[in-house]
């Protein structure tokens, strides 16, 4: 799930440590070095990956911090709201000291523990959907492009056709025929497992393609050409001699589709065909928030600016690990 | 170049029926491993069983899939009659079946909806184009400057933010609490002014993610144009700024902008399905997401299709052009 980001932290921190012992002996500074300088140079990206840092770990101790400062997620508290509007009594959306971010129209949920419990779905479906698509993407992109002839053109169309496609009609279609229980499984974990497939599946050609240029044009390198006339096997030179130069694009790709997958996952929620309720996501708070704000401004706040900050701090972090493992970037 | 145009409709044309095949095969394979039955959604669960009957057989329901896909194809070229004994309905081309929830006509339906999906992308296009080119050319020729800085700023902010969020905050805003603009209600043949008033909301908050898009996009390629050697050959023979800018730099920045620019527009016009929703504007993306919810398999099918459609065509047309602005490359 993590395997990119704990790559670059478990890594760094361990080429910070060796490049500031004390003997001052010239060392020669890997690719990942030099990237992890630039990026800690990189105050914005930083800042960034810290709101992440910090994101994930509100989405891991959420059940802690909800037992801390508000009320289960699914509790309905139907004695706060105006019975014959289904709005918050309270000023301001219901916001007081027992319900920090007020209390959900309707249902009369707390918003806080709703928003911290979104933030698991949220990034689970995002972080899971992009391992998916990472993974089909290199290995098809690689096969096409290191095999070449019939098996690229073949994965070559399949792409063409996926990126083709009216992406997110086909999504929602895809999704409202899944049946309600399915080899099983059932309820949202069912729901979270079909997001994740499909949201991957749709997302595997842009990696893929990226993937097979590379590929495309590694193959012809001479250290490629030097390790093959020593004698080297078919699976020695696409795992030690191609796929270590594909990490870097691998890892930018990466970092920027998990914002893309966070807002796709709250775009279908937020149609109805994501989570559903009573699940908490942002996206079905927000679908909630369209039937009520006019009345209840404040409410569809919360969950739009929470996939706002999501995206921004994702998207600014991989715009910092874009910048440090680009060499020609002049940004 | 003949023979290069003709190769490329033809994968198009292959490509359109793999989408409508795979679209039978969810609507159909699916419905049957649950043990649905697509002749229910049609006639409603209340029906007696031999009304469901002959609409199955009318509609060859019980057809193979392949069968069932073939009849299709064949209606959207030449039309199609369906038959049950004497219940003859002839259906003309090009004939995307009918609604199994209105019992209309899908074509003249998608007839109805193209325009307004058109208005909204036609409109939006205009303002993210120029403004986001713009953005984009002032922010790489002023780089590091505080105006390049905010304008990055507001165009990060601007892709993160989802549209559906900045549809009901503008809503919220400008047309709840100052009253500026109206929701779109009013048809254009009604009131056109009134139309373009209500209009300029999901204008704005289309082309502003778009924009934002486009401005990064500009202003990274502009930044790498500028580094070329032809760009220092341009000053070197002494021209002025605005014509290395204008006339030598813009050419080449506009390629990769015209190529997401086509892409992007083709992705549009088969519905903006998040802003037609949020916006309740009856276009294409708003009926998709209806029928999809109603199970309503031609409307769906005529809608991927024209969706699909315009993303084919697009690519296909953003190819032809390369060969217009950029003297490069060769068609072939």
């Amino acid at each position: 799930m993590t395997a990119s980001l704990d790559d670059t932290n478990t890594d760094e921190p361990a080429a910070v440590v060796a490049a500031d012992k004390p003997q001052k002996a010239i060392e020669g500074r890997s690719p990942w070095k030099i990237a992890w300088t630039r990026l800690k140079r990189d105050k914005v990206a930083l800042a960034g990956g810290v709101v992440v840092l910090l994101l994930i770990l509100v989405a891991i101790f959420a059940p802690l911090i909800v037992k801390a400062f508000g009320h289960p997620p699914e509790e309905l508290h139907e004695d706060l709201l105006d019975p014959l509007l289904g709005l918050p009594l309270g000023d301001y959306g219901g916001i007081s000291k027992d319900f920090l971010l007020g209390i959900e129209p309707v249902n009369g949920r707390d918003v806080f523990s709703r928003i911290v419990y979104g933030a698991r779905i949220s990034l689970l479906v995002a972080f899971l959907s992009a391992f998916v698509a990472v993974s089909l993407g290199t290995v098809f992109g690689v096969m096409a492009g290191y095999f070449g002839g019939w098996v690229d053109a073949a994965i070559s169309r399949v792409m063409d056709l996926l990126l083709a496609f009216p992406q997110l009609l086909f999504i929602i279609a895809l999704i409202s025929v899944i049946p309600s229980r399915l080899w099983g499984f059932e309820g949202s974990g069912l729901r979270i497992g079909v997001l994740v497939l499909v949201i991957g599946f749709f997302g595997w050609p842009y990696i893929g393609r990226i993937v097979r240029g590379q590929t495309l044009s590694l193959r012809e390198r001479e250290y490629v050409e030097a390790a093959r006339s020593l004698g080297a096997g078919r699976a020695y030179i696409l795992f030690r001699e191609l796929l270590p130069n594909l990490v870097a694009p691998i890892t930018v790709y990466t970092t920027l589709m998990i914002p893309t997958n966070v807002l796709t996952e709250a775009a279908l929620s937020f149609l109805g065909v994501g989570v559903k309720p009573p699940t908490p996501s942002w996206g079905e708070t927000l679908a909630t928030a369209v039937r009520t704000y006019q009345d209840d401004p404040l409410f569809m706040i919360f969950p739009g600016v929470a996939i706002f900050i999501t995206v921004l701090a994702f998207n600014l972090f991989g715009d910092g690990v874009r910048d440090a493992l680009d060499p020609k970037g002049s940004r | 170049m003949l023979a290069y145009l003709i190769r490329r409709i033809f994968a198009v044309v292959v490509m359109l029926l793999v989408i409508v095949l795979m679209t039978f095969g969810i609507f159909f394979l699916f419905p049957k491993m649950i043990g649905a039955d697509p002749a229910l959604y049609f006639v409603g669960k209340q029906s007696d069983p031999a009304a469901i009957e002959g609409i199955r057989q009318k509609m060859g329901l019980d057809d193979p899939i392949l069968v069932q896909f073939g009849k299709f194809v064949v209606g959207l070229v030449a039309g199609r009659t369906y038959a049950n004994g004497t219940d003859v309905t002839n259906c003309a081309a090009p004939c995307f079946g009918y609604s199994f929830k209105t019992e209309q006509e899908v074509f003249p339906l998608l007839m109805d909806w193209l325009p307004v999906t058109l208005s909204l992308a036609g409109g939006a296009v205009v303002l993210w184009v120029l403004g986001g080119v713009a953005t984009g050319v002032v922010s790489a020729l002023k780089r590091g400057t505080a105006i390049d800085r905010s304008a990055m700023g507001v165009a990060l902010a601007g892709v993160s933010l989802p549209i559906y969020f900045t549809g009901m905050l503008f809503i919220a805003l400008f047309s709840d609490t100052m009253g500026w603009f109206s929701r779109p209600d009013t048809e254009f043949a009604v009131d056109p002014g009134k139309w373009f008033n209500g209009m300029v909301l999901p204008w704005v908050s289309l082309a502003f993610l778009y924009a934002a898009m486009y401005a990064r996009l500009t202003r990274a390629t502009m930044l790498e144009v500028l580094n070329e050697d032809y760009i220092r050959t341009a000053r070197a023979k002494g021209l002025t700024e605005p014509v290395v800018i204008g006339k030598h730099a813009m050419r080449s920045t506009m390629t990769p902008i015209l190529t997401v620019l086509g892409l992007d527009l083709g992705a549009l016009l088969g519905g903006a399905v998040l802003t037609e929703y949020t916006f309740s504007l009856h276009g294409l993306g708003y009926s998709a997401v209806r029928a999809i919810s109603d199970h309503d398999l031609p409307v769906i099918l005529g809608i991927t299709l024209i969706s699909a459609f315009f993303v084919v065509a697009a690519n296909l047309i953003v190819d032809l052009l390369y060969a217009v602005i950029d003297p490069r490359v060769r068609l072939s």
